[in-house]
């Protein structure tokens, strides 16, 4: 509970005191103490908790799961390469891996791996893929300054690359909102999709993404804790336990979330293959995904693509936790406001004007 | 091992029953199979390419397939109003017509299912919902508690209609210390899958035109006056196509419940309407937008003026007695009530919820050819399933097929 001791910011306390247990620790129970983290286990180790290793429990997922036969017959055929069987064994072992979240190091490690075999096998690439957890005394937080930004988006450029979206759908985590001057925060009037010179004459701008809640309304509805709050604050999905539910979508009042509605398609040559687990990755269609504060960048002690790409320098990012940062010096010395905050869920995401 | 005999007579025979009849009965079977191949050519497509084929998008990330789920879950849960008469108070009225009603919950439920995996973006990846080989977040998400009631209330569904069933093919009584339980079990948990299925909606407070207290018993309400509506529709088909007796006391005291339950549907609307409009608030845009159109969008206006009319309409009908017991009038009322709740409650439900956006952004919604396939499929399995049903039920519920009495 340390981040809650060193909460320096505005809270809204609706009586949800009490939830933060359940982000106290990323084991995922809900009770227990957190000494007990070794013994988390996922999906499979669950049922199969008997002393036998992963292969073994697939072998005999193999016997009795009709599904993903065309998978076996591929992995038994005798006249297949072995680079194709070695295909088949990977595949096969994604299919029925357990949730991310639940884990062990080894299992991260280890799914990492044949993705990241996977990739060579098919596209004959390396691609690099961390799988590095959240450290010790990190909180992201994140803020915008109002005054500054001139509405280039080259802000949602840069996190489009950096993050290997969709370019079929024009994914785009960020909207950038041009306002009328004089209107106030008029959402209502304003325009996310515009395509003429900026700054307009008499207009400004505000951009919104994921806000990383503290209280996020999507990692309660989600069925199968595929979305969940990493301890440094980002609230990450594991594509491959997604089930493609969007109720996370319905349920986030932020515009935060993305669905995969046909295959994402990036051009081979634009792939970043600067990758992490839960972040750029590469995704497969009808599954969720949003921004995670650029969590390859962010976890490597950079600042996210936004960040970086922002040529007005309205966007700040940094350690809530580190008394000598940039945003906690926002934070004390500008009169921040946050959206929606009367819904409880507590953003990361601040605004403020010169 | 006797029983395990019955069994299989039972299944041998019920496969005899359903595989002859009249050639109406060849011509419809042959009908929603046709329509059944349509909906799973469309699913395929859906399969290879993704949700993009339908109209969904991630401005409205819900449509035709939610709205069918919701109005269906009403559905199922009305065949309680049968259940709780006939098997708790001992109304004989009421024993023709209760395992019609369970067999319409037991296909309601299927296309329920049915409909929310249409809805997944990874079907082959459902097993992570399966408590023990996923991981299920029960209590925290509200769909993890949907997917608890809405299978055990198909287990009640089943189990019960077939004990009595299996003791009748035998010629027996069933004993009503085994079942009588169970219905009362079942008559709180219909209560339970509606509830729970508006709580997954009233509970986004990311959307304030479902964050709404009268969601939850107005789900209930319109549930009870559209399913039994649904139930009196389906008896006056089988009255007239087998040696089923009806009799006209049964359809009256259904007519009841459904006249009552659409009387307080249509209070409850009233109510809604004017908490929206009277003051209207930042909230009431999504009101707005369904029943008058915001900026020129208007596309949700010819199904919600569609549906009000015709709601008031038959709940004016059924509420004057002379009208309601004259069956060919209560037929016509009831199936536009059905209409009506169904627009109501799926699509003039779902798809505002959505719009505007959270940033106040409007995109509408227009489901595709094949998201309108597939849901047809659906609705054509839903039928065979209860057409199999009903007359499996009906041949034992008469004496037509029995054990060892070939």
């Amino acid at each position: 509970m340390s981040e809650q001791n060193n909460k320096r910011w505005f809270s809204l306390n609706l009586g949800k005191a009490k939830k933060q247990e359940f982000y106290s620790c990323s084991c995922g129970k809900t009770a227990g103490s957190c000494g007990s983290h070794e013994e988390a286990k996922d999906g499979f180790d669950q049922v199969f908790d008997v002393k036998m290793n992963r292969r073994t429990a697939f072998k005999q997922l193999t016997a009795s799961l009709m599904i993903g036969a065309g998978a076996v017959s591929t992995s038994c055929s005798m006249i297949a390469g072995n680079d194709r069987k070695e295909k088949a064994q990977i595949d096969w072992e994604e299919q029925f891996k357990g949730n991310y979240k639940l884990m062990t190091v080894e299992e991260k490690k280890a799914t990492v791996d044949r993705l990241v075999r996977s990739y060579q096998l098919r596209k004959g690439k390396t691609i690099s893929m961390s799988s590095k957890d959240a450290e010790e005394g990190v909180l992201f937080g994140y803020a915008f300054n109002i005054s500054k930004c001139q509405g280039y988006m080259d802000c949602v450029n840069a996190c489009v690359e950096e993050n290997n979206q969709d370019r079929n759908s024009q994914m785009q985590y960020i909207r950038i909102h041009e306002m009328k001057d004089g209107k106030g925060f008029n959402f209502n009037e304003a325009d996310d999709n515009y395509y003429h010179e900026v700054p307009a004459e008499g207009h400004f701008y505000m951009g919104t993404q994921c806000f990383h809640c503290d209280n996020p309304p999507c990692v309660e509805v989600c069925p199968v804790q595929a979305t969940w709050r990493e301890e440094d604050g980002l609230v990450v999905v594991d594509y491959d336990w997604c089930v493609g539910c969007r109720y996370c979508m319905a349920a986030c009042p932020y515009d935060g979330r993305r669905f995969n509605w046909s295959t994402p398609e990036v051009p081979e040559e634009e792939v970043n293959k600067d990758q992490h687990y839960l972040g750029n990755r590469m995704r497969k269609k009808g599954v969720m995904e949003k921004c995670t504060f650029c969590v390859q960048r962010s976890r490597a002690g950079k600042n996210p693509a936004c960040v970086d790409a922002c040529p007005t320098g309205a966007r700040i990012f940094g350690n809530l936790l580190d008394p000598n940062s940039t945003i906690r010096w926002v934070l004390e010395n500008k009169k921040v406001f946050r959206l929606k905050e009367d819904l409880g869920t507590e953003p990361k995401f601040w605004y403020f004007m010169d | 091992m006797r029983r395990l005999k019955v069994f299989t007579s039972l299944i041998k025979d019920s496969l005899d029953s359903t595989t002859q009849g009249s050639k109406k009965y060849h011509i419809w079977m042959a009908f929603l199979t046709f329509i059944m191949l349509v909906g799973m050519y469309c699913y395929s497509i859906q399969l290879e390419y993704g949700l993009s084929v339908t109209g969904m998008t991630d401005r409205v990330s819900w449509g035709l397939y939610i709205s069918n789920f919701t109005f269906l879950v009403g559905v199922a849960a009305a065949a309680v109003m049968l259940v709780m008469p006939t098997y708790v108070l001992k109304d004989i009225d009421f024993k023709q017509a209760v395992l019609i009603g369970e067999g319409l919950a037991v296909a309601a439920l299927i296309m329920c299912l049915a409909f929310v995996v249409a809805d997944m973006g990874g079907p082959s990846v459902l097993w992570h919902m399966i408590p023990g080989i996923g991981v299920f977040n029960f209590p925290n998400s509200m769909l993890t508690w949907d997917v608890i009631v809405l299978n055990g209330y198909l287990f009640l569904n089943i189990s019960i209609p077939f004990y009595i069933l299996f003791r009748r093919y035998q010629g027996k009584t069933p004993n009503p210390k085994i079942y009588v339980p169970g219905a009362i079990l079942s008559v709180f948990w219909a209560v339970a899958i509606h509830l729970v299925t508006a709580f997954l909606y009233q509970g986004l407070q990311a959307r304030p035109f479902w964050n709404n207290a009268l969601l939850g018993p107005r789900f209930l309400a319109s549930a009870f006056a559209a399913g039994p509506a649904l139930i009196i529709l389906v008896l006056a088909v089988i009255r007239t196509f087998t040696s089923f007796s009806i009799e006209d006391k049964t359809i009256k005291k259904i007519g009841m419940i459904v006249t009552v339950a659409a009387q307080i549907n249509l209070i409850m609307l009233v109510s809604e309407l004017f908490k929206e409009f009277y003051a209207p608030t930042h909230h009431s845009e999504s009101a707005y937008y369904l029943f008058f159109g915001l900026h020129g969008k208007t596309a949700l206006l010819p199904w919600i003026w569609t549906a009000i009319p015709l709601n008031v309409l038959a709940t004016v009908i059924l509420t004057f007695g002379k009208l309601r017991n004259n069956f060919k009038v209560l037929y016509v009322a009831c199936f536009i009530l059905f209409v009506a709740i169904w627009i109501e409650k799926g699509f003039g439900l779902i798809v505002p919820g959505f719009i505007p956006g959270p940033y106040g952004k409007i995109a509408e919604y227009t489901p595709t050819g094949i998201e309108i396939g597939v849901t047809l499929g659906i609705w054509a399995l839903g039928a065979f399933i209860f057409t199999i049903l009903a007359k499996t039920a009906i041949k034992i519920e008469t004496g037509k097929l029995q054990f060892k009495k070939k």
